[in-house]
């Protein structure tokens, strides 16, 4: 059993540093296999030197961050992983 | 693309590092009375790089899911600029001469391992007699990591394909059945479940080093990011 | 009931007054913290609470927050782990009055609010009871009778958690079905099922796949795995069977 493999959720904490839209449950597809769910729903790896969310159907990096500890609010986001994100921002 | 040959360090920077332990931002903030953590302070102690602390136990980190390639299907390879690549089965890998060492460790995240011991196959045998005008090598492994290396900081006694750790089989957890280990640098560069190297003349920033961190990463100058 | 504003905001973190403490198993308890300028959160949601040392030193853990967002207090709760960082500091040390670090509520995806309707199974090993706490008391809280059904694994009698309120709630409320597992000892005279939850068991609990129901799980990463597999081998729609695995994340 991985235990450094969580949910989707786990990295909610992490972008939402980021992103002002609740992205857990933003609906994306992966670059390389056309999967599509709900960020929430992959998988997630989440340590102090990077997160990274990964598709539940072939493990592709769909979202990788990186936070630079001793420079607050510098972070670097690779999306290349993620065909399209499609939110629903709750009005 | 990013640049990473930023110019110059804000003082800022220089002054606050070598002392904090972890943490985040230069004031200081909300104080949790009573805490004191797991770490053990490091000062004074010339083996533990700036901005380092010991740590019981060994953390892992992981990018991705733990691979559990068969054995019967492991290979390490050496392929790239090379005449002639190289392959060695788990069988033929094990039947090299392989070296125990003792080493510390130091991870980027701010851990630091002293004397752990380790058993592995050197580098350079694994290189011996191999001609090539390469300068680097990409260190890749299952599941898709790679890290990136001059050529001649894999070479010279300083960096293996570690099979045991501490007497006992790696974990799989912590690169098993094969990492690469090159302890003169954050242990990013030591990729865990690696199944070769490729030479190649142009560096290739790989997993790590193609967001934010550094790219060479020496704990004593403390090269974690871009620009440091 | 709360509305719950969901504007663009940035997460920050900001300062919790415990307010009480209180011990619960042998191995858990709850933190009950004041948070000023709290929006409210939905049930399901987590916490990440940090730890500062003197020196600069840094711990952070996530905790489900196990209150209904009608509470307005954000109760945590904690298990202790022996070998734990955070856990045990939140469990011995932490007191009334002090101060607890944390950002939050984060984390949309595992969440439940009654309009979503059911049925609504909730699967939870240990203390991951408490996100799916937090949406059995908002249920209760917003008068709501969604057919619910809890299957709650634990290591022993003593080691439910939240034991007497769920007896509780399930003894006034015919919609809300609490059905326990306990996989290392039982008392005596026990009749409920007596090992860790498999497929064969789910079968026996879970609604049928024709009721479309939403299912959360929580708990140690085994459990989650084996109920999520088992759930869409029973035929229910994966994208209605959520789950939050602790990980190593939990201590």
């Amino acid at each position: 059993m991985d235990e450094q493999r969580l949910d989707g959720n786990a990295a909610a904490g992490v972008l939402a540093e980021i992103f002002t839209f609740e992205i857990t449950t933003a609906r994306a597809a992966c670059t390389r296999c056309g999967a599509t769910g709900d960020i929430g729903a992959q998988m997630a790896y989440v340590t102090e030197i990077g997160t990274v969310v990964r598709c539940a159907a072939c493990d592709n990096a769909m979202i990788r961050v990186v936070r630079q500890d001793d420079r607050p609010g510098r972070y670097w986001l690779d999306l290349k992983g993620v065909e399209y994100l499609q939110l629903q921002q709750r009005l | 693309m990013f640049d990473p040959a930023f110019g110059g360090v804000p003082e800022w920077r220089k002054s606050g590092r070598s002392t904090t332990f972890g943490g985040i931002g230069m004031g200081r903030g909300f104080i949790s009375r009573g805490f004191r953590g797991r770490r053990r302070r490091a000062e004074g102690d010339d083996r533990i790089p700036p901005g380092q602390y010991l740590v019981d136990g060994f953390p892992v980190l992981s990018a991705g899911p733990t691979p559990h390639t068969p054995l019967a299907e492991w290979t390490f390879v050496i392929e790239g600029e090379i005449d002639e690549p190289r392959t060695w089965s788990w069988e033929e890998f094990q039947a090299l001469p392989s070296e125990e060492f003792t080493r510390d460790i130091h991870c980027v995240t701010k851990w630091s391992k002293l004397g752990t011991t380790w058993e592995g196959v050197s580098l350079d045998l694994l290189l011996e007699g191999v001609d090539t005008a390469a300068e680097y090598v990409v260190a890749f492994s299952d599941g898709g990591y790679t890290t990136n290396l001059p050529l001649e900081e894999v070479t010279g006694g300083k960096a293996w394909i570690a099979h045991t750790y501490e007497g006992e089989p790696l974990p799989p957890e912590h690169g098993g059945p094969a990492r690469l280990l090159i302890p003169h640098l954050y242990l990013w560069k030591s990729a865990k479940w690696v199944r070769g190297l490729r030479l190649v003349n142009q560096d290739e920033p790989g997993f790590w080093e193609s967001l934010g961190y550094h790219n060479h990463g020496d704990p004593w100058h403390e090269q974690r990011y871009w620009g440091d | 009931m709360i509305r719950v504003a969901e504007a663009p905001r940035k997460l920050a973190w900001r300062i919790g007054e415990v307010v009480e403490t209180s011990p619960d198993t042998p191995r858990t308890k709850s933190l009950f913290l004041e948070v000023p300028g709290w929006e409210g959160h939905r049930a399901g949601q987590h916490v990440d609470v940090r730890l500062t040392a003197e020196d600069g030193y840094q711990a952070q853990r996530s905790y489900s927050i196990a209150s209904a967002p009608e509470d307005g207090r954000v109760e945590l709760l904690v298990e202790r782990l022996d070998d734990g960082e955070v856990s045990p500091y939140l469990t011995d040390e932490l007191r009334t009055g002090d101060g607890l670090e944390l950002r939050g509520p984060i984390g949309g995806w595992f969440a439940w609010e009654t309009r979503e309707g059911g049925p609504l199974l909730l699967v939870a090993g240990g203390s991951g009871i408490a996100p799916l706490m937090a949406m059995i008391r908002h249920r209760r809280a917003a008068g709501n009778d969604t057919p619910a059904r809890l299957l709650f694994s634990s290591r022993s009698y003593e080691d439910i958690i939240f034991r007497q309120e769920l007896e509780r709630l399930a003894s006034g409320d015919e919609t809300l079905q609490i059905i326990h597992t306990l996989t290392r000892s039982r008392p005596e005279g026990w009749t409920g099922y007596d090992r860790r939850i498999d497929e064969e068991m789910l079968d026996e609990v879970a609604f049928s796949p024709d009721e479309d129901s939403l299912a959360f799980v929580c708990g140690p990463t085994p459990l989650v795995e084996t109920v999520a597999t088992a759930l869409v081998g029973l035929g229910h729609e994966p994208t209605r069977v959520k789950t939050e695995r602790f990980g190593p994340t939990g201590g």
